[in-house]
């Protein structure tokens, strides 16, 4: 059973890690938000749950109850991670920064 | 189960490295929005350590505030990017 939460750590780390490299090295906004937001939700996915499978084989009431205010943490980053970003993606583009590179816009030409 | 303290710590610190790369590109973000991005990502990466925290220290209390501080800073995020959209 502790290996299945050691996984669930390693994966955590791994993604986390990626996205933190993806928002180093990308060259504009919208790659830095697209690799750090995604890698950094999918990794806090894999981190909240290794804790929920440790509280619920820990056993006995603080076990559970550190299993459940989990699962509602876990709930609300997964609702407000991907409305946080897309809000920050269309408020980049209407202020008027451009992909690096970007030869035309068609996102531009149609509003 | 038996999982030593130390590999929740372990975990800790490799968030807390993260974060310090995010506080990097905040730094040196050529525009607003990256430095939006990287607080953005500081943010979920502050939530992911209070709640291996919070199973370390055997606290709930420390996942409660994980709660509020994944919301309060939705909403800031949010009125950041208002800002950004069409001013004040």
């Amino acid at each position: 059973m502790a290996v299945i939460v050691y996984v669930l750590f390693g994966i955590g780390i791994l993604f986390n890690g990626l996205g933190t490299v993806a928002l180093l090295r990308f060259p504009d906004v919208y790659t830095r938000l697209h690799g750090a937001t995604k890698c950094t939700t999918f990794g806090s996915i894999f981190t909240a749950v290794a804790i929920i499978v440790y509280g619920f084989s820990r056993g006995g009431a603080d076990g559970r109850t550190l299993a459940i205010h989990t699962i509602v943490a876990l709930i609300a980053l997964l609702v407000t991670n991907p409305t946080g970003s897309h809000a920050i993606a269309r408020a980049a583009h209407r202020s008027g920064v451009k992909p690096a590179g970007a030869v035309v816009d068609k996102l531009e030409e149609r509003s | 189960m038996i999982i030593e303290p130390i590999v929740f710590f372990i975990v800790a610190a490799c968030f807390l490295f993260f974060m310090l790369a995010s506080v990097l590109r905040i730094g040196l973000g050529p525009t607003v929005g990256d430095r939006v991005v990287g607080l953005d990502t500081m943010n979920t990466l502050v939530v992911a350590t209070m709640i291996v925290l919070g199973a370390a220290y055997r606290q709930v209390v420390f996942i409660d505030v994980a709660i509020i501080y994944a919301l309060l800073s939705f909403v800031g995020t949010l009125y950041i990017a208002r800002y950004l959209e069409r001013g004040l």
